[in-house]
């Protein structure tokens, strides 16, 4: 009688499981695309960039629900044995320690990410940005830990899931890069610290620059002086001649 | 030599019968006399050297234009020991004066910098000389070692920033002095003092510590004696271009600009003279007769800057210089403000095609539309004097550029320069 | 009765933090155009109570914490 129960409970919690990570990581998927797409500047009229971010911000508060979910399904069920600890700690779980390590992994950056971003106004904008290039390793991990840990089931529409995140994030990827290369090599040439978006009016070739002044050993060339440079000039003439030629 | 005999354009360079007069601190001490600073701090003496100098009406003479005495009352509100900082960068390339000043009176600008330090509580001051010039540092270190010898205790160092224009900028020096990194910062309150770790810093151009030293000896009068009143006391300004000795001279506040250009014989009648530097403006011979002084200067668009004027020839083309000027300006921006590193080469290429007589017919409207839209949008103010300075050029050539923009650019475009720019450095990709 | 005066407020950016997001422009088009460059180009008028909450958005959005809502008569 209870064997039957706990059966069908387990069971419960383990389609559970599945279902809450196969959301969740559907949402990530959505989080991580907006968020190279406004990264890149990809905006048009019905969809500014701040209504992008907006909807980042959500999809990704939404994966963490579905994500908690997950977790605690995972922690609570009693066929596969991951305990608290595993789910923080990657690669300590008893039950596949592999596959449920990675997804710990996903864990452990998605919180970084998600603490510091909700800790935004109070932490400085250099510090905020650097953790938030940890959600780059968030995606990846939470795939290759859905794609290890699946059962025996059939997975044909699994696969099909995965495929379609797989595309829409490296299409997103793809177009984050170019956004990329286009701005840096335009940066790039004109010695400059800031990027300007994708430039519509394409200046013509200039002199290659020698780096902002900030960047040690970008002082002019000391003039070489015929005759050496001690001596104190006769007029004020020969000053200028000196220097410049 | 009394300060009466001095001639009034021949307080800061002496010249004597074979060249300059002995730079060392003998002959120094021989044509100005000799200066006491208190080696302690004292108030008395302070509060005196203060209320001379803003009687003297003397304004600083690096660029900004504002009383020397201001910086000090803001400093000394700070509370700590500030550090006096010496800005000989020089990175205007027509201007010389800080070489002259730093060969032929080094030590004029050393008893100022010592003034000032002594004024203002500092223990330790700082020369700054661009890393290009081979010549002033060990002129500067001469000095120093001669007025230690002498019994001066102060500390005195030699800094090499990197030469480039806008590290003479004051944030700019005072942000490589702490971090070596010689770009501008932000300035939201200008009233503020900037600051070397903890201490606040009195940033002064050598040449207004010259005068400073001058101030302290002959009195607040004296300086007023020559110049005007709203603008008294001499400087010293860099004449080149289409002149054929070209050099430093120094002039009385008021002098007209096209006499300042005859003193250093022109190589013709000018066309067009350039006041104020690369970030200045342009002035047309009409308007030659402008006394070089602020407020004359700001009527007629123009600035004094840091005492340059560059006559241009008939046979030269204005709009050719401008588009030179433009170019090596956008490539001195420090590269951190979009709209300077972006919109500076975009006017130098409209400026480039307009030469060469290839430009669109919107072009000049474009020009003038990019200038004024960099202005105020960057952390200084390089992009601004890029801006007047292309839209000063714009009025005083409207008649050649409307030829170059109809297609029929003059043949001086090819002419050589005559500009001073620096040697080109060396490419990027090759270690330096 | 006493009379209150509001407090004039007013954007500004920070030319040097500024990296061309755009999301300032998006917000506060009564205040902010882009230029061709995607870089802001700032109205200083004072921004009255209707769009205060635009601008405290859009302050708070900026990435790089460029764009700055703050009391006018502190800068020049």
């Amino acid at each position: 009688m209870s064997a039957v129960v706990s059966t069908s409970t387990t069971e419960a919690v383990w389609y559970m499981i599945r279902a809450t990570g196969i959301v969740a990581l559907v949402l990530l998927t959505v989080t991580t695309v907006l968020g190279l797409l406004s990264a890149s500047r990809a905006r048009t009229r019905r969809w500014p960039a701040f209504a992008q971010v907006d909807l980042h911000k959500r999809a990704t508060l939404l994966a963490l629900v579905f994500l908690v979910l997950h977790v605690a399904g995972a922690v609570m069920d009693t066929y596969v044995h991951v305990g608290v600890v595993s789910v923080l700690v990657p690669f300590t779980s008893s039950y596949q320690p592999l596959w449920t390590g990675l997804g710990a992994v996903a864990v452990d950056l998605l919180a970084a990410v998600a603490i510091s971003s909700a800790l935004r106004q109070r932490i400085a904008p250099d510090l905020w940005r650097r953790l938030h290039w940890l959600a780059y390793g968030c995606w990846p991990f939470a795939m290759a830990h859905a794609l290890g840990t699946g059962t025996d089931a059939p997975r044909l529409w699994m696969d099909a899931i995965a495929a379609a995140c797989t595309v829409a994030v490296v299409c997103a990827l793809t177009w984050r890069i170019g956004y990329h290369r286009t701005t840096a090599a335009e940066a790039e040439r004109l010695g400059a610290s800031t990027r300007a978006v994708p430039v519509r009016h394409r200046p013509t070739a200039t002199a290659p620059r020698r780096g902002a002044p900030g960047t040690p050993g970008t002082g002019r060339r000391a003039a070489a002086t015929p005759g050496g440079s001690t001596g104190v000039p006769r007029t004020t003439t020969q000053l200028l001649e000196r220097h410049h030629r | 030599m009394t300060a009466t005999a001095m001639h009034p354009t021949e307080r800061l360079l002496h010249h004597g019968p074979g060249g300059p007069a002995d730079p060392g601190l003998a002959g120094h001490l021989d044509r100005h006399g000799p200066l006491t600073v208190p080696a302690r701090r004292d108030a008395a003496w302070s509060e005196a050297l203060l209320a001379e100098v803003a009687a003297s009406g003397l304004t600083g003479r690096g660029g900004g234009g504002f009383p020397a005495a201001a910086k000090w009352e803001a400093v000394g509100r700070s509370g700590r020991r500030p550090v006096v900082v010496v800005n000989a960068m020089e990175g205007e390339p027509a201007s010389a004066k800080d070489r002259a000043l730093l060969a032929w009176s080094p030590h004029l600008v050393l008893d100022g910098a010592e003034l000032v330090a002594a004024l203002a509580g500092a223990r330790s001051v700082v020369v700054c000389v661009a890393d290009d010039r081979d010549a002033s540092a060990p002129a500067v270190r001469v000095a120093v070692a001669e007025r230690t010898a002498a019994g001066s205790a102060r500390e005195v160092t030699v800094r090499r920033p990197p030469a480039r224009y806008v590290t003479g900028e004051e944030s700019a020096l005072v942000h490589w002095l702490e971090r070596g990194d010689a770009r501008p910062v932000l300035r939201v309150d200008k009233s503020v003092p900037l600051r070397l770790g903890r201490r606040p810093v009195l940033v002064h151009n050598a040449e207004t510590l010259a005068q400073v030293a001058l101030v302290a000896r002959h009195g607040a009068a004296w300086f007023r004696g020559t110049g005007t009143v709203g603008a008294p006391g001499s400087t010293l300004v860099t004449v080149s271009g289409a002149v054929a000795t070209p050099g430093v001279v120094e002039v009385a506040l008021g002098t007209p600009v096209e006499e300042l250009v005859r003193r250093c014989a022109p190589t013709g009648p000018p066309a067009a003279y350039l006041v104020g530097g690369y970030g200045g403006a342009w002035l047309s011979v009409d308007q030659g007769a402008t006394p070089l002084e602020p407020a004359a200067l700001a009527r007629a668009g123009a600035a004094l800057g840091v005492g340059i004027v560059v006559a241009l020839g008939a046979d030269s083309c204005g709009i050719a210089e401008t588009a030179r000027i433009a170019r090596w300006m956008a490539g001195e921006s420090a590269g951190q403000c979009g709209p300077c590193v972006y919109g500076l080469p975009a006017l130098a290429d409209d400026l480039e095609l307009l030469a060469g007589g290839r430009a669109d017919p919107g072009a000049i409207g474009r020009i003038d539309e990019r200038a004024r839209s960099v202005v105020g949008r960057g952390a200084c103010r390089h992009p601004d004097g890029v801006a007047r300075m292309v839209r000063s050029a714009l009025a005083v050539f409207a008649g050649d550029a409307a030829a170059h923009a109809a297609g029929r650019p003059c043949p001086h475009r090819q002419a050589p320069s005559v500009l001073p720019f620096p040697a080109a450095p060396a490419l990027a990709g090759v270690a330096s | 009765m006493s009379t209150r005066t509001a407090v004039a407020l007013r954007v500004r950016v920070d030319p040097v933090a500024c990296e061309a997001y755009g999301y300032c422009a998006e917000l506060l088009p009564e205040r902010v155009t882009l230029d061709e460059w995607g870089y802001p180009v700032v109205d200083r008028a004072p921004v009255g109570a209707d769009l205060v909450e635009l601008a405290t958005r859009a302050a708070a959005e900026c990435p790089r914490r460029a764009f700055l809502l703050e009391e006018a008569g502190r800068t020049s």
